[in-house]
Formats: structure tokens, C-alpha cells, sequence
């Protein structure tokens, strides 16, 4: 009797972890499938020319471009904010104190704050400003985002950089902010895969850009002019009631897929990378 | 001599601009509850707040501001993603980490990565592909006469399939934190493996797996693009999971252009984020410091 409800839960959590297996790959095989027909070689390499939203001539590069000097710019921003909070809260202030379980647990928090919050919050805060609808917005609503993820995951590698490898520093007479030179090094892969993380979960965001970074058909440069963006571009052309451009929707998905891929599978080379580094 | 001095000043400096950031980033939490309160402090001082919440009206340009059915339609998805999701990361994430070995769990953690790093808009385009006709052909005619498919039961799914990762993840961290010691002594009183589990781990780790499962809410609240693909938005309340429904995230964002023609209009958007805010901040700081707790008790 004990057997067999044992033998019973068993199947039953090996048909779960399976039927969680096969929908991830269910997933990318309708994306792929779908997509794949319609991705051509001018989808990647073309603007959009006038009839494109009726199903004629060009591509998305305006999008995927878009996107990726939004992510860039965000996670530059972010970066120079997340490195030194983490940095403070761990080696500069003891890490086990009051303040810098605070500053964790609020950040946890905002961890948690949807993104069409911060959409709203950034586009209210733009009109405060007086900016319209702007790549600069929408790097600064990806930011707010994107933040909390690389603090919390700076965190939990810095946690582990073992004491001596301050205080040997310490000893031979350097500062205790020439100390963080040697822990950024130590905890570098750590790093990289926090700006990953926060890449992947950036590029995919809808809800921020909807508000703030705005759409335009050509490339844009200029920080005060709106940017496209790949997720918007897939959103926009799925609700066209034309199969065409819904097709192409299916191909940005794709695109946009790959890209998450990408950045997926290098996290996990960094993150072991780390794991093997650690002391 | 000088040479110390200025590297004490730049040390000085360096100290002070960090403390500065990180009290900055401190704050940016009640910035944005702030400037949603201020946005949306017409709402209380113009309505009734019994009726915005209790009933379903929702005309902006006649002033009628009910939200009863964005609010019934956010609970309803939630709770059936919550429903699907629950049992299968439970019993995936119990696998995991007491049955498994320890080559299926380098497996399986990549594909967990993957599922949580699946950006919302591919799982609405996912959504819209698969379950939404799965729905309407195959499902829907059992049990009524006629659904689009774009439902609540969408919602649901799609957002079940995005939960899952971090249930799995978190009750992941919370089993691996209660100690080898406490299921020793259960296997040598001479319990099975499942007893052990059962009677033990889930007992002891029951905190946890109720934080992770208000974590799991409070993401499938604030979830937008996905389910507004999947779920119809349409502004009456749903009658059965098989009609359309509108959850609040996406009345936020399929208004945002309009939000700017009525002052009032705009108020009640904002406070249908501010609505969302707090319920998230809430759900997270408490579950959070349910996690906190149990990961502290058996850290020694």
C-alpha cells in the first residue's frame, strides 16, 4: 500500500516534469513553424516602406535596431546604478547589516512591480518633464526595470566572494574602494550574466515601451525622437486584420526568439563559468 | 603624503556617491506610489469608491467609472492560472529535488531558465496561435453554443505556462533549504522516501510553498501583453471562463492614447495602476519576508 502510493506519485511527477518539457518545446516549434515561411532576408534588412502595413514592400530592421540601442542604452544606465548599490550594500557596508537587508527587501519588492506600472509611472514622469514619446523614455522606463534584476543578481555572487580576498588588499595598505577593483574582477562572470538576465528580460518587454519609447517606421538615432521596437512591432502586426502582415508578425516572433535564445544559452556559459571560479 | 590624502578624498567621494545611489533607488519605490496617488487622487475625491470598485459600468465619456469587471476578470485568470500551474510545478519541482538525478536536473534547470526567459509577447503570440482556436474548436462547443476563444480559460493557460518557472524555482530554493539532518532521521525511523516527503519536507517547507504561490498571484496580476492578446478585452463581466474578458493591465494599456483627452479618464486609469501597485507591493513584501524567514531558520 505504502509502495504504491509512492509508485503512483512518482508517474505522476514524472508525467508533470514531461508534459512541462514538452510545452516549452511546443512553444518553439510553433514559432518556429509559423514564423520560418515568412522570414526573408528583407525582413532583417529593409524599414518599412509606405504600403508595408497593407502587405507590400520592407522589413523590420527599424524594430530590431530600435530595440537593440534601447537595451543598450538601458543597461549602460543601469549598470553604472546596480554595480556600485550592490558593490555598497556587500563590501563597503557589512553585508549582514540592517540597512542592507533593507535595501534588498525593497528591491525584491520592486523586482515584483509589473512592468506596465513602470510604463505608466515612466510616461507620467515624462509628462511631468515635458518629453514626448522618445527613445530616451523608453531607455529610462527599461531601466527602472531592469535594475532591480541586476542588483539582486550581482548580489547573490558577491555574497559569496570570500573575506580574505578583501581583507589581503586591506592588509597591504589599499582603500577599501581600491578593494572593489579585485572583487569586480573576481565576480566578473557574475556580472556579465546579470547584464544578460537583464538584456533578455528587457528586450522582451512590451509593456514599458508601449508608453514611452513610442513607434516610428525609419531608424532613429536621436534620443528625443519615439524608437520601434520588437516586441511592439510583433504586437502591432498581429492585430492586423491582413494575413500578410500578420505573417510577419509570426517572423518577428521568431527573430525576437532567437535573440532570447542567444542570450539564454550565453547566460548559462557564464553562469558556469562562475561556478567554476568559485572559491 | 598628498598622494594618501587624495586617495582618502577619492575614497571619501566614491563612499558618499554610492550611499547616494543606493538611497536614491530606495526611494524610487514611494516616487512611484506617490506620483500613482497624486495621478489618481481625483477618483477619491470625485466618486464613490463602493461603486468604482462594486459595480461594472465602464462609460469614460458619460463618467461612469465601474470596475468591477476588470477587477473580476484579473481575479478569475489569475486564480485558474494559479490552479493549472500549481499541481504540475509542485509535483515537477518535488522531482526535482528529491527524486531526481542530478544529470535530469541539468536537464531540466536550462528549460526552466528558458520557460521564465520566454518574453510575454511570444507567449501571446503562442497563445493566439494555439490555445485560442484549441479553445473555440475543441473545447468551448462541449459546454456552450459559441466562444471566440479568446477567453478567460485563455488568459488562464497562458499565464499558468508562465507561472510555472517561478513556482518551480522558488519551491525549488525553499526545499533545498530545509536540512539533509530532518530527512535522515524520517528514513531511519524507517519511513519511505514518499512518507518522508509528504509528511516532512512539504509540512516543513508549507510557509515557503504559500509565499511562492502569493509571488506566483501577484505576477499573474500585473501580467499584461500576453493575456490582452489572449483574452478578448471586452468590457462586460464574463458570464463563463469560456467568454471574453478584460483584466486591468490591459485596460491600462490598450488606453494609453486616450488617456491624455479626459482628466477624469486619465485619473481612473492611474488608479487602476495605483490599484495594482499597492495589491503587488503587499503580496510581495509579505511573501518575501516569509521567504526570508524560512531561509534564515535553517541556515545554521
Amino acid at each position: 500500500m505504502r509502495k504504491l502510493e509512492e509508485r503512483i506519485f512518482k508517474v505522476l511527477m514524472i508525467i508533470s516534469s514531461l508534459v512541462i518539457m514538452s510545452v516549452l518545446l511546443y512553444i518553439l516549434w510553433i514559432i518556429i513553424r509559423r514564423g520560418l515561411p515568412s522570414l526573408t532576408w528583407d525582413m532583417v534588412s529593409k524599414v518599412p516602406s509606405g504600403g508595408f502595413y497593407l502587405g507590400k514592400e520592407g522589413g523590420i530592421l527599424n524594430a530590431i535596431v530600435g530595440s537593440l540601442y534601447l537595451i543598450f542604452g538601458s543597461v549602460l544606465i543601469s549598470t553604472l546604478i546596480s554595480l556600485p548599490v550592490a558593490l555598497y550594500i556587500n563590501f563597503l557596508i557589512n553585508k549582514k547589516s540592517r540597512f542592507s537587508s533593507i535595501v534588498r527587501f525593497s528591491f525584491d519588492i520592486l523586482f515584483g512591480i509589473p512592468s506596465i506600472v513602470y510604463g505608466a509611472f515612466g510616461f507620467m514622469v515624462m509628462i511631468y518633464l515635458g518629453i514626448q514619446a522618445s527613445l530616451l523614455g523608453g531607455i529610462i522606463a527599461v531601466s527602472l526595470l531592469i535594475i532591480p534584476i541586476m542588483v539582486r543578481s550581482i548580489d547573490e555572487v558577491a555574497v559569496y566572494v570570500p573575506k580574505d580576498l578583501i581583507e589581503a588588499p586591506l592588509s597591504l595598505g589599499a582603500t577599501k574602494f581600491e578593494t572593489l577593483k579585485v572583487v569586480v574582477r573576481q565576480i566578473l562572470p557574475g556580472i556579465t550574466t546579470a547584464i544578460l538576465l537583464a538584456v533578455g528580460r528587457g528586450i522582451g518587454d512590451a509593456a514599458t515601451v508601449l508608453f514611452t519609447a513610442g513607434y516610428t517606421d525609419s531608424i532613429n538615432l536621436s534620443p528625443a525622437q519615439p524608437a520601434a521596437t520588437l516586441p511592439l512591432a510583433i504586437f502591432f502586426q498581429l492585430s492586423s486584420p491582413i494575413e500578410e502582415v500578420q505573417n510577419r508578425a509570426y517572423a518577428a516572433a521568431l527573430i525576437l526568439t532567437i535573440i532570447i535564445l542567444v542570450i539564454s544559452f550565453s547566460t548559462r556559459y557564464f553562469g558556469n563559468k562562475l561556478s567554476k571560479s568559485k572559491v | 603624503m598628498r598622494r594618501l590624502k587624495y586617495r582618502l578624498l577619492k575614497e571619501k567621494i566614491a563612499r558618499h556617491y554610492m550611499l547616494g545611489l543606493t538611497i536614491l533607488c530606495l526611494t524610487i519605490l514611494f516616487v512611484i506610489g506617490l506620483v500613482l496617488l497624486s495621478k489618481a487622487f481625483p477618483v477619491f475625491r470625485d466618486k464613490d469608491l463602493f461603486k468604482v470598485f462594486f459595480t461594472s459600468g465602464w462609460r469614460p465619456f458619460k463618467g461612469e467609472y465601474g470596475f468591477l469587471t476588470f477587477i473580476f476578470s484579473t481575479l478569475n485568470v489569475t486564480f485558474i492560472a494559479i490552479l493549472i500551474a500549481l499541481p504540475f510545478s509542485l509535483l515537477t519541482s518535488i522531482y526535482l529535488s528529491e527524486y531526481s538525478t542530478s544529470r535530469i536536473k541539468r536537464i531540466f534547470n536550462p528549460i526552466i531558465d528558458l520557460l521564465s526567459g520566454i518574453p510575454p509577447v511570444i507567449y501571446g503570440v503562442w497563445g493566439t496561435l494555439t490555445v485560442v482556436p484549441l479553445i473555440s474548436e475543441k473545447i468551448a462547443p462541449h459546454f456552450v453554443d459559441f466562444s471566440t476563444g479568446y477567453s478567460v480559460l485563455a488568459g488562464g493557460i497562458v499565464l499558468a505556462i508562465m507561472i510555472t518557472p517561478l513556482i518551480i524555482s522558488i519551491t525549488n530554493e525553499v526545499f533545498a533549504a530545509i536540512p539533509k539532518d530532518i530527512r535522515e532521521a524520517s528514513w531511519s525511523l524507517g519511513a519511505t522516501k514518499w512518507e518522508t516527503v509528504k509528511k516532512v519536507v512539504l509540512r516543513k517547507s508549507l510557509p515557503g510553498i504559500i509565499a511562492a504561490v502569493v509571488l506566483a498571484i501577484s505576477r499573474a496580476f500585473g501580467e499584461t501583453i500576453a493575456v490582452l492578446m489572449v483574452c478578448g478585452n471586452v468590457t462586460e463581466l464574463p458570464a463563463s471562463i469560456f467568454d471574453s474578458c478584460y483584466p486591468l493591465p490591459a485596460l491600462i494599456a490598450n488606453n494609453y492614447g486616450e488617456m491624455m483627452s479626459l482628466p477624469e479618464y486619465e485619473a481612473a486609469l492611474m488608479f487602476s495602476a495605483l490599484l495594482l501597485f499597492i495589491i503587488i507591493v503587499i503580496f510581495n513584501a509579505g511573501s518575501r519576508l516569509i521567504l526570508n524567514r524560512v531561509s534564515k531558520r535553517y541556515q545554521q
